[in-house]
């Protein structure tokens, strides 16, 4: 069993939304800096790879490495490694040539592409020290996937052991001391109620604990279909189809349609649970529920909906 | 063989092909896609089909065989098929890429000799970079494809491809791999050190990354760098020849998606990107499609007559007629008439996204939603079934 402590996901100071592609991170993301910054507290939602959708979530013109109110106290911005690598010379190094970084960059680049740890460091530094210096109340980082996040966040101990002196090495432990703090940083990890992304949650909480010290403390299981009957009701919608004639008769032959709507949403939400439940069974981490929202709209109007649900489930 | 039709369908195009891609967004269901185009394959076109996938769902693995067994091709029994009334005409075979032993197959391949290959293998940097290293997952995938291809054993080989950041990351593999080994920096890294100490175009970068990472941690990388260098031409010659492949005629794309907002986006993108690198778009597969009959005008009447007809004596008849409760097919019969509209809207939606991607590609197929997983060959042969109607 894993299990959650500490405080409620939006009382912490950094904290990484993960899961498989495809389950909805982005959305969820920017419903909790949302949700956060409606509160009243300063809030940065960060994107780690530049397809956008975190623009898209609040209509907003693309993001840059430099942070942009989208929303009263809601700051958002895309991580970015050459940007990241600018300023932590500045910060750090002091280097003076700051205007010819560009060759610099592009071979700290490739050094980076080859050498573990090295991009991971400089972007999971980034928001360590917006963290550290709290330059905000809450940091959002609408993070890698399930596969590649493990890689991001534990990139301070992969360099810690991999790299014997230099300042890299001597920052990794303040790094260490907020991703370790259960106060401070957290991972919420995304999944729907479905095969690939349970099982993916599943490998992920034990690889989160064992190579990274930085604890998961909450799910989300997103588009999560209503329980409109109970078992009894159930088996009824799966024999309607034997009284198929009589509706057909009652509410014309198109009623196959809303059986088929019927069936089929039924038997995913009974699938659903059942893959919820294999969660459940292995960690008591809290799970907040986001319905499957049956809307038509995208953006602004989904991060709202996913807010408000998230909203009552932290209550 | 190939059936000669006037529109141009998946059979087809699985006869025409011998490799075939299949890439999108993660969780749009490619996995199992690509298994069930290559059950389709194997029973409706023959020959020898072997489906390549990555991180199979564990259920699926068991029921292609290849739970287990990582890197090797693993064949279907017959036994599968019988048990649900099908013979196939050719043969199902299924792999799994294992990244990490994919990665020391390279190297036992491209070393020049035992000491360089020894050495790659045992060094801590290689341990550590396997999994990471220039877009390494992708990589491979294509590099598999080429090896599997240059056997001769296979009539047709699909290739399910890797999870990435960025779809793209599986075009541009072998090219980021050819300039990894082409790059200045890997040559100044790879030079002595002393003489690298006083090359002066490079000592503002030596300086800033001396004190940055520290020049033990350079050295380590340089001396892992040197190893590698020496099967800088075994990797370079090999990523043309996959890059060569990934436009070869023989070669097609099918792009999966759902009609969700994300993935049909990324799709969209990654359709035109492979028309503009001349590569061949084969097909876009819309999976877990809702039935076009909910959007129509009639069944959205047919919803609102069954949630006002179920008081007004339907139910009861209905419940005579199942023998149930009265009460609970009341409620079930007005709850589904008043959330139908709910499904109708989605499906409207992406009966939009389903048009815009049918632009792009000479062929699109719609895949509907299931009622359950795909977990074994019954299942599989379904999709097929509605994949190649």
């Amino acid at each position: 069993m894993i299990s959650g402590a500490g405080p409620s996901i939006l009382e912490r100071r950094l904290v990484f939304v993960t899961g498989k592609g495809g389950v909805g991170k982005t959305s969820v993301a920017a419903a909790l800096a949302h949700l956060s910054a409606s509160r009243g507290r300063r809030t940065l939602v960060c994107e780690m790879d530049a397809k956008g959708s975190l623009a898209d979530a609040f209509d907003a013109p693309p993001l840059a490495f430099a942070e942009r109110e989208v929303e009263p106290n809601l700051f958002a911005m895309a991580m970015n490694t050459e940007d990241a690598l600018r300023e932590y010379l500045r910060l750090f190094v002091k280097v003076p040539f700051l205007g010819k970084i560009g060759p610099l960059a592009r071979t700290f680049d490739f050094v980076a592409d080859a050498a573990p740890g090295v991009k991971e460091i400089l972007t999971i530094g980034k928001f360590c020290w917006e963290a550290k210096e709290h330059n905000y109340d809450l940091i959002v980082v609408d993070a890698e996937a399930t596969g590649h996040i493990v890689a991001q966040i534990g990139a301070p101990l992969v360099i810690r052991d991999m790299v014997q002196v230099g300042l890299v090495r001597d920052q990794t432990d303040w790094m260490l001391e907020v991703l370790h703090d259960p106060t401070m940083t957290g991972v919420a990890v995304v999944t729907t109620p479905e095969e690939m992304p349970v099982t993916e949650t599943l490998g992920l909480l034990d690889r989160l604990a064992a190579e990274t010290g930085v604890e998961a403390t909450t799910l989300i299981a997103n588009r999560v279909l209503p329980a409109l009957f109970d078992r009894r009701q159930s088996a009824i919608v799966d024999r309607l189809g034997d009284a198929e004639d009589l509706l057909v008769d009652a509410a014309g032959k198109n009623v196959r349609a809303v059986l088929d709507a019927a069936h089929i949403t039924e038997a995913r939400r009974w699938i659903g649970s059942g893959h919820l439940s294999r969660l459940r069974e292995h960690t008591d981490l809290p799970m907040l529920m986001v319905p499957e929202l049956f809307t038509r709209a995208t953006g602004p109007r989904v991060v709202s909906l996913v807010a408000e649900a998230l909203a009552e489930e932290l209550e | 063989m190939a059936r000669r039709t006037e529109r141009p369908d998946l059979l087809a195009l699985l006869a025409a092909k011998e490799m075939v891609l299949v890439v999108g967004a993660g969780g749009v269901g490619k996995t199992t896609t690509a298994a069930a185009m290559a059950t389709a394959a194997a029973t409706e076109i023959g020959g020898r089909v072997l489906v390549v996938t990555v991180d199979p769902a564990k259920r699926l693995a068991d029921a292609l065989g290849v739970g287990e067994i990582r890197n090797e091709a693993t064949r279907v029994p017959d036994s599968a098929f019988a048990e649900v009334g099908v013979e196939p005409s050719g043969e199902l075979w299924a792999a799994m890429l294992d990244t990490r032993q994919g990665w020391d197959e390279l190297i036992r391949h491209h070393a020049p000799d035992d000491a360089v290959r020894d050495a790659v293998l045992a060094n801590p940097l290689y341990q550590n970079l396997t999994g990471r290293f220039v877009h390494s997952h992708d990589y491979l995938a294509m590099e598999k494809l080429h090896e599997l291809h240059a056997t001769g054993e296979w009539d047709l080989i699909i290739v399910d491809t890797p999870p990435s950041r960025n779809a793209l990351d599986v075009l541009d593999a072998p090219r980021q791999m050819k300039e990894f080994f082409g790059s200045r920096l890997l040559r100044w890294l790879t030079v002595p050190y002393r003489s690298r100490l006083f090359t002066v175009a490079s000592r503002p970068f030596y300086q800033v990354a001396d004190r940055v990472l520290g020049s033990r941690f350079l050295q380590d990388i340089a001396e892992f760098f040197i190893l590698f260098q020496a099967m800088e031409r075994g990797f370079v010659d090999h990523a043309n020849e996959v890059e060569r492949l990934l436009g070869d005629h023989r070669t097609t794309f099918v792009v999966v998606s759902t009609l969700e907002a994300a993935p049909s986006h990324e799709a969209m993108f990654l359709s035109r990107e492979l028309l503009r690198r001349d590569m061949h778009l084969g097909a876009i597969i819309a999976n877990r499609v809702m039935p076009t009959s909910f959007m129509a005008r009639a069944s959205a009447t047919s919803a609102r007559k069954l949630a006002r007809l179920a008081g007004d004596g339907l139910a009861a008849e209905v419940a005579e007629e199942l023998d149930v409760d009265e009460g609970a097919t009341e409620a079930v019969l007005t709850e589904i008439g008043e959330r139908f509209h709910q499904v109708a809207v989605v499906a409207t939606r992406e009966a939009e996204r389903r048009a815009e991607l049918a632009d792009l590609s000479p062929l699109l197929v719609a895949a509907p939603m299931l009622d359950h997983d795909i977990n074994d060959v019954h299942d599989l042969l379904q999709l097929a079934g509605h994949l190649v109607p």
